[in-house]
C-alpha cells in the first residue's frame, strides 16, 4: 500500500534490473544483499524443480532458486551469465538466478502503472506493477511473494 | 524497556515460578518454619520491589498475600488447602499483572479489590469471602492489635482535623500521605545523614540508591504493615538501624527523621508515632541482633565451618551474573563458526607434511575445543528448571479432578542444553499432565483395587551414553489396550487382524498417533487436540524418541530419550549419487560393507533390497532411490577427499544401518567419507516440507550439505515397514526382558562348526563320551546299546560328521524311560547366564541366537530334535513315550507369552502324546474358552504381560466351560507365597519352569485322578 501512496505522491524508487528470458524485471535495490557470480551449489533432492540448491555465502547457506521456473518459463535456455541476486527475507538469504543482471536504475512513479489484467495469474502473483521505460517495460517483481513458499504451501 | 523494570519482570518471574513449587510443598509439609520463611521472604520480595518500582496494584496483591503468609508463619493460620489455592490465586493475579506490565510497561487498570478482599479475609480467619468486610481494612486492625497501646491512645485522641477525618485505626502510612510521602521523607532523611560525617560513614560502602530503597521499604512497611513485619526478616534492608550505630547516633538518626517528617508539613503527632514505632524497631533490631550474635559465636565455637557458611548465606555475594539469553546464542553460533573454521584450516593444513602452521593450529585447536565446551556448559540448564511448573499443575489437577496425585522428582539436577529443555518442556508438561489426567484413578478406585488412595507420578532424569533419559512413571491404571485397540480400528490405524498380531507394547504405541485420546470427556486437563502425537514430533524433532510401557492397572511409563545437545553433532557424510549428506552419528549403530566377494551381500525380496545381518533380515532403502538421484556412474570426478578410493570395487556399496522411528533399516549409500562434527542449521521454509532432511550445514570445506533425518526416512518407506521392524524388534525385546528375570543353567557345546551352541541344562539328562565302535546303524539311524536300551543318535545338522575313531561325545536327553543322544563335538562349558534369546533364527532345530558368556550361541531347540527321533521312532514302533495310555489324545492348552517356552514346551509336550495348544496369553486363552474350545488341563505361565497367570485361573474359575479344568501353573520362581496364591486362585499344582520330567510327572498325574474320579 505505501508503495502506492509514494507513487501518488511523485517519489521515485530505485531497482536494480535483472533479465529474467526475455523480460526485464526489477527487484527494490535495498532488498538486494548482493549479486553473485556463478557459484558451488548442493542440489538439493525431492525439492520443487525451482529450487536450485543450497550455496554458502561467507558462511551463511543461502537458497537459491532459479527464477524462470519460479516464474512459470522454461527452465532449459536459462545459460546466461549464471547471475544471481542475494535477497534476505525474513531472516534467510535467498539467491535469484536470472539471466542477466544490469543497473541499477532511478524510477520516477509517474510512470508506474498496475499490472495489466490480463497479465498471466503466476506473473500477476509476483509483480507489483509495471514502469513504463523508453527502451521498453520493467515489472517490479515483490520478493516477499515471489518466496512466500509457507503460504503457498499453506493455501 | 527500563532496565531497572526488565530485570524486575525477569526477577519477580522467577520468584514466582519458585514460590509456586513452594506453596506446594508447604500445602503438604505445612510445619516446615523454614520453607514458610522461604515463601514469607520471597512474597516480602516482590513486594517490596513493587513498592520501590512505584506498582500499587502489584504491590497491594503482594501485601495481602503476604498478610495472609504472615499468619501461616505465626501459626495463626493453618495451612489449608484453601488458603493455598488462594494464596496461588494472587500470584496468578501478580503473574497477569506482570504479563501486562511487560507488555505495556505499566501496570494494567483494573480492580483487585475482590482478591484482595479474600485474601483479608483469609487473614482474618474467616473463611467465606464476604467483600462487604473490607470496610475496615484488616491490616489497619491487625496493626491496632499489634500496636502499643500508647500508640493507639494519641491516634485516638487525636484532635486534630486533617487527621480526624480519617479513621483513627487508619495505618499510620495513609495518615502520613501515603508511599509519596515516606519516599520524599526518605529522600531528605538521606540528604540529612549523608550530610553528618559520623553517619555518613556508616554508609559509605554501601550504594545510597539502593540503601536509599531500602530504607523506604522499610520504612513502608514499619508504617503500613507492622503487624507481620519481622525485624529479622529484614536486617538486610534497614541499614539505618542495623548498622551498630552507637545510641546517640541513633537518637541523631531519630532527630533527622524527625525533621525531614517535619518538613514534609506532617503533624506532630503522627511524626511521634513514627518516631516512636523507629525507635520500637531499633529496640528490637538491637536486641536480636544481640541474640543473633550470641548465637552466632555459640555456632562458631562449635563448628568453624558452619559459621563460614552462614555468614556466607548473610551476604550472597554474587558469583553468577545474569546475561540475555540472546548473547549467550550469538557467542555459541560464533563458536560453532570457529569450530567450523578450524576444521576447515586443519583440513588444509593436513595437506602439508612439515607445515609451520602445523604447531599453532594445534593449539588453536586446542582452543576452541575448550572455548566450544565452556560456551556449551553456558547454555546448560538443569531439568529442574523445566519441571518448576509441574508440581502446582499437579496440585490443580488434582483439585479439579479429586484425586489424590503425588509427584516425585528424581534428578532434577541433571543438566542439559537450554534449547533441548526448551523444546522438552510443553512435551514432559503434557506427558505428567496426561498420566495425572488419565492415568492415576480417583482415591476410591485406587482403594478398591488395593493401592494406596495417593498415585505418585515420577518423573526421573539420568544421563546414559551421551543422551538425557526422562522417565515419567505413573501408578495408575495404565493402557487400557482394549479402548486403543478400538480408537485404532475406528481411526484406521489398523485392522483387526493387524492388532492381533500386536503385542501390548505395540499397540501401546498407537497412542503417539494422530488424533489419539482415548479419554472419554475431553477434560480441561487434557484431551484439548493436543495429542501425544505432537509429543512425539516434537521429541523426534530434537533427536529424540520416546516410547510407553504399559502395565494394565499397574501404571504407565513414557521413556523419553533425548540428546544433550543440539548445536553441535558428529555426523557422517556419506555420498549417493554423487550428492554428499550427513547423517547424525546419533541414529547410526553400524555400518556394513557389501560386494559380491564380501560375507554380507544385498538380497532381494520381490525386488524389495534386503540384508542378512546376524541372522536377521534388515530392510533397506537405497538412497539413491530415496533422493531421486541417478545411479552411480563413473563419470562422476573422483573427488580427493574420498578415502580408500583406489581399493574401491565398482560394485562395492556400503550400507548405513540406522536405528529410527522404533525399528532398525539400513541405508544403501556409495560411499562413507570420515565423520565430522557439523553445526545444524535449520532448513529454509522453501524445504522445509521435504522430511528427510532435518537440517543443513556448511563442512569444512566450505560446500553446504544436507542433514538427513533417520526419523523421517523411517516414516518416507511407510508404517507397514516400520511395523514389521517392531514386531521382531518387540518379540526379541520381550524375549529378552523374560530371560532378563531368570538366570538359567547352560550346557554349551560345540558340532558342526566353530559357533557354539547351546542348550539349557535342565533340559540335558547327562553327558556321555561312547566308544565309536559301539555305535550302531539299524533303520538308517544310529543308535548305541545303552544302559541296556538301544538310544538313538542323532547329529545336529547334516554337515556333522561324527567322530571316526575314539570317542563320540553325546549329549543325552531322556523321555520317560527312553533316552536320545545328541552327538557333538565338544563340551565347552556349563554356564549360568541369562536366556537372551533373540529369535530370528528360521533354521531348523535352532530356537534363535542368545549372547552367552559374550559369544553369539545358537539355542538348539530340543523338542525339534525329540519330535524328530521319538515321533518317528515310535510312529515307527507303534510306541508311546511314557508308556501310559492317558495321555493319548489328551488335550493340553499351553499359555505362555514367550514365544520361547511355547516352542520349547510344545513339541515337547506332544512328543509325550498330548495333544497341544499353545496361546500367548490369557486374554487368547479365554477368547478359545468363549469360542467353546475344551480341553483336559490347562498349563499356563504365571508372569506374562496384561493378564497373569493368577487373573487368568481366577477368571477361568469363574465362569464358563473351564470352570473344572484342571490347571497347571508354570514358573520360574516359586515361593511359598506364590504357591499359596496359586492355590487360592485354582492352580493345581505349582511346578518350576524347565523342570521338564515334573512337568511331564504333575500332567500325568493330574489326568490320572481325573480320570479316577471321573
Amino acid at each position: 500500500m505505501s508503495e502506492e501512496i509514494k507513487s501518488v505522491l511523485g517519489e521515485t524508487r530505485e531497482f536494480v534490473t535483472i533479465m529474467v528470458g526475455a523480460q526485464l524485471c526489477g527487484i527494490d535495490v535495498l532488498k538486494v544483499r548482493d549479486v553473485l557470480r556463478p557459484q558451488k551449489i548442493t542440489k538439493v533432492p525431492l525439492a520443487s524443480r525451482e529450487v536450485a540448491g543450497l550455496l554458502n555465502l561467507r558462511g551463511r547457506i543461502v537458497t537459491a532458486i532459479n527464477l524462470r521456473g519460479r516464474l512459470g518459463l522454461d527452465f532449459d535456455k536459462s545459460g546466461g551469465e549464471g547471475m544471481s541476486v542475494v535477497i534476505e527475507r525474513r531472516g534467510e538469504l535467498y539467491s535469484l538466478a536470472v539471466d542477466s543482471v544490469g543497473e541499477v536504475l532511478r524510477l520516477s512513479s509517474d510512470a508506474f502503472e498496475r499490472n495489466p489484467a490480463t497479465l498471466d495469474p503466476v506473473w500477476r502473483q509476483y509483480s507489483q506493477g509495471v514502469y513504463r521505460l523508453k527502451e521498453g517495460l520493467l515489472v517490479v517483481l515483490d520478493d516477499d511473494s515471489l518466496l512466500d513458499y509457507g503460504g503457498k504451501a499453506a493455501a | 524497556m527500563d532496565d531497572l523494570l526488565s530485570e524486575f519482570l525477569t526477577e519477580t518471574n522467577e520468584a514466582i515460578d519458585s514460590l509456586d513449587v513452594e506453596l506446594v510443598r508447604l500445602e503438604q509439609e505445612p510445619n516446615d518454619p523454614e520453607l514458610l520463611g522461604s515463601i514469607f521472604r520471597l512474597v516480602h520480595t516482590i513486594k517490596g520491589t513493587c513498592g520501590f518500582l512505584g506498582l500499587p496494584r502489584l504491590e497491594s496483591v503482594a501485601h495481602a498475600g503476604e498478610n495472609v503468609l504472615g499468619k501461616f508463619r505465626e501459626g495463626e493460620l493453618p495451612v489449608t488447602p484453601q488458603a493455598v489455592t488462594l494464596i496461588l490465586e494472587s500470584m496468578d493475579a501478580i503473574k497477569a499483572l506482570m504479563g501486562a506490565l511487560a507488555e505495556t510497561e505499566a501496570e494494567p487498570a483494573g480492580d483487585d479489590s475482590d482478591l484482595i478482599a479474600r485474601l483479608n479475609a483469609m487473614a482474618n480467619g474467616e473463611t467465606a469471602a464476604p467483600s462487604a468486610s473490607t470496610a475496615v481494612s484488616p491490616s489497619a486492625e491487625e496493626s491496632e492489635e499489634s500496636e502499643d497501646a500508647s500508640m493507639a491512645t494519641i491516634a485516638a485522641a487525636d484532635d486534630v482535623e486533617d487527621i480526624a477525618a480519617v479513621p483513627s485505626d487508619e495505618p499510620l502510612i495513609n495518615r502520613l500521605g501515603g508511599i509519596s510521602a515516606i519516599d520524599a521523607a526518605i529522600e531528605i532523611l538521606y540528604r540529612k545523614v549523608l550530610a553528618d560525617p559520623e553517619i555518613a560513614a556508616f554508609c559509605e560502602d554501601a550504594d545510597p540508591i539502593l540503601l536509599q530503597g531500602r530504607q523506604f521499604e522499610y520504612f513502608v512497611a514499619l508504617l503500613g504493615g507492622e503487624d507481620n513485619y519481622k525485624p529479622d526478616d529484614n536486617l538486610a534492608h534497614q541499614p539505618l538501624a542495623l548498622l551498630p550505630l552507637s545510641d546517640e547516633q541513633f537518637e541523631k538518626v531519630q532527630g533527622y527523621l524527625a525533621g525531614a517528617l517535619g518538613e514534609l508539613e506532617i503533624a506532630p503527632e503522627a511524626i511521634d508515632e513514627v518516631v516512636a514505632a523507629y525507635r520500637g524497631e531499633r529496640d528490637k533490631v538491637v536486641k536480636a541482633e544481640a541474640d543473633k550474635e550470641a548465637a552466632a559465636r555459640a555456632a562458631l565455637a562449635k563448628e568453624d565451618g558452619k559459621a563460614e557458611e552462614t555468614k556466607k548465606n548473610d551476604t550472597p555475594l554474587v558469583q553468577s551474573i545474569r546475561v540475555n539469553v540472546d548473547l549467550l546464542e550469538n557467542l555459541m553460533t560464533m563458536v560453532s563458526e570457529l569450530v567450523l573454521s578450524r576444521n576447515q584450516l586443519l583440513q588444509m593444513v593436513r595437506k602439508y607434511e612439515d607445515s609451520e602452521f602445523t604447531t599453532p593450529l594445534q593449539r588453536l585447536s586446542l582452543i576452541t575445543t575448550d572455548l566450544q565446551e565452556g560456551v556449551m556448559k553456558t547454555r546448560m540448564q538443569q531439568i529442574g528448571s523445566a519441571w518448576s511448573k509441574l508440581p502446582r499443575i499437579i496440585r490443580d489437577l488434582s483439585i479439579d479432578l479429586n484425586k489424590k496425585i503425588e509427584l516425585e522428582m528424581i534428578g532434577a539436577d541433571t543438566e542439559l542444553d537450554r534449547q533441548v529443555l526448551e523444546m522438552i518442556k510443553d512435551p514432559l508438561t503434557h506427558m505428567v499432565r496426561n498420566s495425572g489426567d488419565h492415568g492415576i484413578e480417583g482415591p476410591a478406585d485406587r482403594l478398591a483395587v488395593g493401592k494406596p488412595e495417593h498415585g505418585t507420578i515420577t518423573l526421573n532424569a539420568f544421563h546414559e551414553g551421551g543422551h538425557i533419559i526422562i522417565e515419567i512413571t505413573d501408578d495408575g491404571r495404565g493402557i487400557n489396550l482394549e479402548k486403543v485397540t478400538e480408537k485404532a480400528i475406528a481411526n484406521g490405524l489398523a485392522t483387526a487382524e493387524e492388532i492381533e498380531t500386536m503385542s501390548s507394547k505395540q499397540i501401546c504405541q498407537f497412542i503417539f498417533k494422530a488424533g489419539f485420546s482415548t479419554a472419554e470427556k475431553v477434560t480441561n486437563v487434557s484431551g484439548r487436540g493436543v495429542g501425544m502425537d505432537v509429543v512425539r514430533t516434537n521429541i523426534e524433532k530434537i533427536g529424540g524418541h520416546v516410547e510407553l510401557q504399559s502395565e494394565p492397572g499397574q501404571g504407565s511409563k513414557f521413556i523419553v530419550k533425548i540428546p544433550l545437545t543440539l548445536a553441535i553433532v558428529s555426523a557422517l557424510i556419506v555420498e549417493s549419487g554423487g550428492e554428499r549428506f550427513a547423517i547424525p552419528q546419533l541414529s547410526v549403530n553400524e555400518l556394513v560393507r557389501v560386494s559380491e566377494e564380501s560375507e554380507h551381500r544385498i538380497e532381494s525380496v520381490n525386488g524389495t533390497p534386503v540384508l542378512r545381518l546376524r541372522d536377521r533380515l534388515l530392510p533397506l532403502v537405497s538412497l539413491n532411490e530415496l533422493m531421486q538421484l541417478e545411479s552411480p556412474t563413473q563419470e562422476f570426478p573422483d573427488d580427493t577427499a574420498k578415502v580408500g578410493d583406489d581399493a574401491k570395487h565398482e560394485d562395492e556399496t556400503f550400507i548405513v544401518v540406522c536405528h529410527a522411528g522404533g525399528s532398525s533399516y539400513g541405508i544403501i549409500v556409495d560411499q562413507v567419507f570420515e565423520s565430522e562434527e557439523i553445526v545444524v542449521k535449520p532448513v529454509t521454509p522453501v524445504l522445509r516440507e521435504i522430511a528427510v532432511f532435518s537440517g543443513n550445514t556448511i563442512l569444512g570445506d566450505g560446500s553446504v550439505i544436507m542433514i538427513l533425518d533417520p526419523n523421517g526416512i523411517a516414516d518416507s518407506f511407510g508404517e507397514s515397514m516400520e511395523a514389521a521392524g517392531e514386531t521382531q524388534d518387540d518379540a526379541a525385546q520381550r524375549a529378552r526382558e523374560k530371560a532378563a528375570a531368570e538366570r538359567t543353567a547352560i550346557l554349551i557345546f560345540r558340532a558342526d562348526s566353530e559357533e557354539p551352541r547351546a542348550v539349557p541344562l535342565a533340559l540335558v539328562a547327562r553327558l556321555e563320551e561312547i566308544d565309536v565302535d559301539t555305535i550302531e546303524e539299524t533303520d538308517g539311524v544310529l543308535v548305541v546299546q545303552y544302559r541296556g536300551r538301544l538310544m538313538p543318535l542323532i547329529k545336529v545338522s547334516d554337515r556333522f560328521k561324527r567322530a571316526e575313531e575314539g570317542r563320540q561325545h553325546v549329549v543325552v536327553f531322556s523321555e520317560g524311560d527312553r533316552s536320545m543322544g545328541l552327538m557333538v563335538d565338544e563340551i565347552v562349558d556349563i554356564v549360568e547366564d541369562r536366556l537372551d534369546v533373540e529369535l530370528a533364527s528360521a533354521k531348523t532345530g535352532v530356537l534363535g541366537t542368545a549372547v552367552i558368556a559374550g559369544n553369539a550361541t545358537e539355542i538348539i531347540d530340543t523338542g525339534y530334535y525329540l519330535e524328530r527321533v521319538f515321533g518317528d521312532w515310535f510312529r515307527n514302533h507303534g510306541g508311546s513315550v511314557t508308556g501310559g495310555t492317558v495321555n493319548q489324545n489328551s488335550r493340553v492348552l499351553l499359555v505362555d507369552d514367550s514365544p520361547f517356552f511355547r516352542n520349547l514346551l510344545t513339541p515337547l509336550l506332544s512328543v509325550a502324546g498330548y495333544d497341544v495348544t499353545a496361546v500367548d496369553g490369557g486374554q487368547s486363552a479365554l477368547t478359545l474358552r468363549d469360542s467353546g474350545e475344551q480341553f483336559d488341563v490347562i498349563v499356563s505361565d504365571i508372569e506374562m504381560p496384561g493378564m497373569n497367570g493368577f487373573e487368568f485361573a481366577q477368571r477361568v474359575r469363574e465362569q464358563g466351560g473351564w470352570k473344572n479344568t484342571p490347571l497347571l501353573a508354570l514358573s520360574s520362581f516359586s515361593s511359598r507365597a506364590d504357591l499359596e496364591r496359586g492355590r487360592d486362585v485354582g492352580f493345581h499344582d505349582y511346578i518350576v519352569k524347565l523342570d521338564r520330567d515334573a512337568l511331564l510327572e504333575s500332567l500325568s498325574q493330574t489326568l490320572t485322578n481325573l480320570r479316577g474320579a471321573a
